[in-house]
This record gives C-alpha cells, structure tokens and sequence, in this order.
C-alpha cells in the first residue's frame, strides 16, 4: 500500500505559484480568475487558518489541496512529492477534508458513515467483488475516532435524522477514521451550537498537539483562527493579503482594508490574543 | 433485522475528558455489540440475502402454480423432475408448464432484477431516492433504439436477441448523457430538474417511437404498442440464456462498485477526498446501467416503477448500505415482478394484461406519496 511517505523535514504542503479559475472548457469564456499568484508552505504539525472575506476564494483553496479541484497552474507539493502526480486514493490515505455539505439522501447510520472513512485503506481482494468487509482494526479505529468526535452514543441514528451540528461531528469523525496526517476543515464551525464549538475547536487543538496532526481550517470566524491556529493566512479577492501569527494579521487596519468595515481588535482577557468584536450599532457607519 | 439506536454504553458526559493519547496507548476493547447492530457485518449480509433468495424460490412456485388453468405444486414438481431426466413425450401440461409458464416466471425474476439493481445504482450517483429508469426516460431512450432496430427490419430470431439489446443500449446511453450532462453542471442534481428532465426526455422519445410506429406496418405495431406497454412472453431457453448473460455481467459490475456506491452517495467532493476516482466511476456505472436497461427493454419493453419503489422500500428495512441494498433490491425486484406478471396472466384470463400497468398502478400511487408525504427526503 503506497504511502506519501512523511517526511518531517519536508513542507505538509507547499504551494507555488497558484492560479485557479472555474469554467475552462473552452478559451472563450473567461471566467476571472479565483486565486491568483498565491504562495505559501504549512509546516507539519501546524494549524493554520484561511480567512477573509465571502468569495475571497478560501474554499476554493482548500479543495485544491485536498485534490477534490483539479489543479490548473501552479504547482502543490505534498511532503515534498507533486500532488498532481499522486492517485487520489494515496492522497485520501494523508489528506482527509471535510466539505460544508454533507447532506444526505440516504438512511446510512452513524457508525456505516464513520467506517467509510476506511475506504482508503481497504485491502482489495479478486474474489469479494467490491465489498471489502471491515476488519476490526477498521472498527477500532472507527470507535475511537467517534469517541473523539461524542458522537458514539448516537452510533446506530441514521445520519438523516441528526441535526446540522451531529452531522458535522459525524463527518470529522469520518475524517479522523481515515488515520490522515493532515485535516482539511471548512467551516467546521459552522452549523455548532457554543457548546460544540468550543469541543470542536479543543479537540482540533487537542489533535494537533497530541497527533502532530497538520490542520488547515477554513473559517469566517476570526477569533477561532485567532486562538487556535498558530498562523493565519487572510486572503482577499483571490490573493494573499497576508500570512502570519494571528497578531501579525489581525489588525484593525488590516481588517477594515480587507473587509471594508471597521471593527474592534483588543487583546482577548485570558489568552492575550487579538480578539475582534463586531462595532455596536450607534457606530456602524462612522467609525472612530 | 431492522437496527435500532442503542443507548449509550459508556457514558456520554466527559466523552472528551480521556484524551486520544491515552486511548491510542490502551485501545478500547471494540464494542463489536454496537457495531453489529449499527452497521452491516458478513453474518448479517448473508442471513438477509438467504432469506431473501428463500422467498424469490418460494414465490416462484407459487407463480408457477397460477395461470390459465392451475397446477398443483405436487404436479409441478412431477413435471419439473421429468424435464430434468428428460425422459419420454410431454403431456400439455408438462408443455405450458416448461414452455410457457416456467420461462415467462424466469424471465419475469431477471428482469425485476435488473430494473431495481439499475435503480439502486442510479439513485446512488444521483443521490436521489427518485431516480428509475423509467421516469428518468432511460427505458423509452431504450424503446427508441429498439423501436428502430425493428423498423429496420430486425426480426424475432436469435440475432434479434442479440442485436436488440445493443439497439436499446443505445438509446439508454443517449438518454444517460442527457442527464449525466445535467447533473455535471449541479453539484447536487435538484430533484425537481431531474424529474423535469424525466418528462422532457420521456416526451421527446415518446414521439419519436409515436413517430416510428406510425410508419410501421400496422399488423406489427400492435405487437409494439403490447411491448411498449411493458409485457413479458415467454421466451425461448436460448433467448433467455442470452438475455440472463446480460444480466449476470451487469449484475457482477454494478456489485463491484457498491462500497464505491456508498461513497457517492455523499457527493463528489466528498467521495473524492475519499479517494475514489469520481469521473471514472460515474462513467462505469452509467454504461453498465444503459446495457442493462437496454437489455431488459428489448425484452419486455417498458416497466416502470420497479427501480423506485423496490429499492426505497428494501432501504427501510435493512438500511441503506449498497453492499446489503443491491442485491437485497434485485432479489425483492425479481419476486416483485414474477407476482405482478403472475397477477398480469391472470387478472382478466384467459386475456392477460400487459405487466407494466400492474406495476404503474402499485408504482405511481407511492411515488405521489413520497413526493407529498416525505417531501423531507425529497428537499
């Protein structure tokens, strides 16, 4: 079973040069361009968030290095060996993404859905057709990755019946069943109540500091970014506006360039880390 | 049978306190309880699938048994252990039981397989529990093809049951590529288009078949409008062997795509940062649906509502996991079809009725309930 072989040396990812747009059927429709001229490496073991304002291209970055978008110019290296050059299955085996959909159609339970996080690491065998049983590794490793997530007291709920926040859990849990040495997130916080968003985002900091796990968040939520990535990369219109620790980036003149709003940035009473607060309403079309 | 939620078996509070580090040092033992009632295990696929293959066995003696004149099962077995030793002359009802009743109940099995199996795999890749080949205009891009093939003077002889399902395959895959085309520009195909796109399709081809029996010499568009209408005759020991190598080939490809079914189910994206090479399987299950729903439309014509409401009702009862789902649905399909055709023969003998209005009126009044009573599954 071929492996992207983790090299600690090398960059998780390393990405040069990148353009990106959707549409290229024919020359003639130019669709502009959704990413431009972007460069950057994620060490591994590293969290880093992707920030910045709606259609800023942040979910297009994402799926580009989770090969879920077909890279057009540019190159992405993972652990130093071209992305565009591995099989989808060997990136699936060190890359696990999970998207902001995940609906779905069918009564699948909990415990079927986390278990197909497996599929990359299935044993094919001539004479089982396609259907490949799980092995009780696959269990263990698909228990322990609900326990991470809470959500193995639901194991048997079909994934239709559960709400937007389950879903979510479920579908991390998916992810973490693939055994991935690097995470993408979008917008895992999304559809979570306080009490969930504050176990996603421990258990995320938890996992990379106890699994060496790379995590690469997508997210509007810029105090989640700014708590618990170790470095934020702000983009806008489809390039990079900038890239550093969360007090590099975010700064109140940093923010009002790039979401042309003005907003409050102190420091966060417990952490120390730039907190940012949306201005009350008697001062939303001034300013200060 | 059915799984059902269990309470929890550790306790939920504090779920997060034990950090991963400690249970990746001392692994839990695998609750393997929970895990056999929550997902599907070899012991459970086999016990269903052998039940499931009991009651097709036992439902087609009992179609053997109905027909014009009724035979006792005693006599059925009689007959059938004859035609085995192949000893001596034929009696009439040996005749119409080998001949006639016993091909036609086959026949009947393959073709119910093969609708609900390509319904599974359609709504799969479509991940809409709506999609039958039938309301997509699969099965009347098929009836074109072979619509056609006749008019072009293709007759009922071995060739016929060759060339054919070719013709159908034809059709279907024209129609496919009008919706594989759709559903690419969506990430998620809403099912309001693709039931629209159902309707246009069907109009179209419909027309055109209108069109093409129309030119036809009248005494054979009779026997076209039975067909299309969806109706089985008993075929001929080489036809059905010709047609069940269809089946069986069909059969065997779709059943090695089922955990990749499971993925697509989820969506593209999802499924490809799962390492499966959406395009390709997109493409492979398309095609194997087309050849098997042109095959089965060459020899029954149209029979609708089988890949729809088999499949969705085998789902609620064992689950949605395609690994149990399609071949639970091609064994619930073929007993379903041998029963309606049974009803078919019998309904208003010694006249019978064409098979596809036997299962348009248990199809459609379901298919209306799903669209306004579970319009959550349907959003």
């Amino acid at each position: 079973m071929t492996m992207v072989t983790q090299d600690r040396s090398q960059s998780a990812y390393d990405v040069q040069g990148l353009n990106f747009r959707y549409g290229t059927g024919s020359s003639s429709d130019k669709a502009p361009w959704v990413l431009q001229g972007i460069n950057f490496c994620v060490q591994p073991g590293e969290m880093l968030g992707i920030v910045g304002p709606n259609g800023s291209g942040k979910t297009s970055l994402l799926k580009l290095l989770a090969k879920v978008t077909a890279l057009q110019h540019g190159s992405i290296a993972l652990f130093g060996k071209p992305l565009s050059h591995l099989r989808q299955e060997v990136v699936a085996r060190s890359v696990a993404f999970v998207p902001q959909d995940t609906y779905q159609a069918f009564p699948f339970s909990v415990a079927e859905t986390v278990l197909m996080g497996r599929f990359p690491h299935r044993h094919r065998k001539i004479w089982d057709l396609g259907f490949g049983w799980d092995t009780s590794e696959d269990r263990a490793i698909a228990q322990r990755a609900m326990m991470t997530m809470d959500v193995w007291h639901i194991a048997g709920r079909s994934v239709t019946g559960l709400s937007g926040g389950e879903r979510q859990r479920v579908v991390i849990a998916r992810a973490l069943a693939q055994n991935p040495e690097i995470l993408l997130l979008d917008e895992p916080t999304a559809f979570l109540d306080l009490q969930h968003h504050i176990e996603i985002c421990s258990v995320l900091h938890r996992l990379k500091l106890e699994r060496q796990l790379t995590i690469v968040v997508v997210s509007h939520d810029l105090n989640l970014a700014s708590e618990y990535c170790d470095r934020v990369l702000l983009l806008d219109q489809g390039r990079v506006f900038r890239l550093g620790s969360p007090e590099d980036v975010i700064q109140p003149e940093i923010l009002r360039t790039v979401y042309r709003c003005h907003v409050l940035v102190d420091k966060h009473p417990m952490s120390g880390l730039p907190r940012v607060t949306l201005p009350s309403r008697n001062h939303q079309s001034g300013g200060p | 049978m059915m799984r059902t939620s269990r309470p929890p078996s550790t306790p939920p509070a504090g779920m997060l306190a034990p950090s991963t580090e400690s249970s990746r040092t001392s692994p839990r033992p695998v609750d393997e309880q929970l895990f056999h009632q929550s997902t599907l295990t070899a012991a459970r696929w086999t016990k269903v699938i052998g039940l499931l293959l009991i009651t097709a066995i036992v439902s087609a003696f009992v179609c053997l048994q109905f027909g014009a004149a009724y035979i006792g099962l005693p006599q059925i077995f009689h007959v059938l252990f004859q035609g085995v030793a192949g000893s001596g002359e034929l009696d009439t009802t040996a005749t119409i039981l080998l001949h006639v009743r016993l091909p036609r109940v086959f026949l009947g099995f393959l073709i119910g397989c093969c609708l609900a199996s390509v319904g599974v795999a359609l709504q799969a890749l479509l991940r809409n529990p709506l999609a039958d080949p039938y309301l997509l205009g699969v099965s009347s891009g098929a009836a074109l093809g072979v619509s056609v093939a006749v008019l072009a003077g293709v007759g009922t002889t071995m060739l016929a049951a060759s060339v054919l399902p070719i013709c159908g395959f034809l059709g279907s895959l024209a129609a496919l590529l009008v919706i594989y085309r759709l559903a690419a520009s969506y990430d998620r195909l809403p099912i309001h288009s693709l039931l629209l796109a159902g309707v246009i399709l069907n109009a179209i081809f419909s027309a055109l078949i209108m069109f093409v029996t129309s030119i036809m010499d009248p005494n054979r568009s009779f026997g076209m409008m039975t067909w299309l209408m969806g109706s089985l005759t008993a075929p001929t020991y080489p036809g059905l062997l010709v047609f069940s190598l269809y089946l069986v080939v069909g059969l065997t490809l779709l059943l090695r795509q089922v955990r990749v079914l499971n993925i697509m189910a989820f969506g593209e994206e999802s499924a490809r940062s799962l390492g499966v090479d959406t395009e390709r399987t997109k493409k492979y299950i398309f095609l194997v649906s087309a050849l098997m729903t042109g095959a089965v439309v060459s020899v029954s014509g149209m029979i609708g509502f089988i890949g729809m409401v088999v499949p969705h009702a085998v789902r609620l009862i064992f689950g949605a996991d395609h690994r149990l789902l399609l071949p639970a649905a091609a064994l619930v399909g073929g007993a379903f079809l041998m029963i309606a055709d049974t009803f078919a023969r019998t309904f208003v003998s010694p006249s019978e009725l064409p098979v596809g209005i036997m299962t348009a009126l248990a199809g459609g009044p379901f298919f209306i309930y799903l669209l306004v009573w579970r319009k959550d599954q349907m959003s």
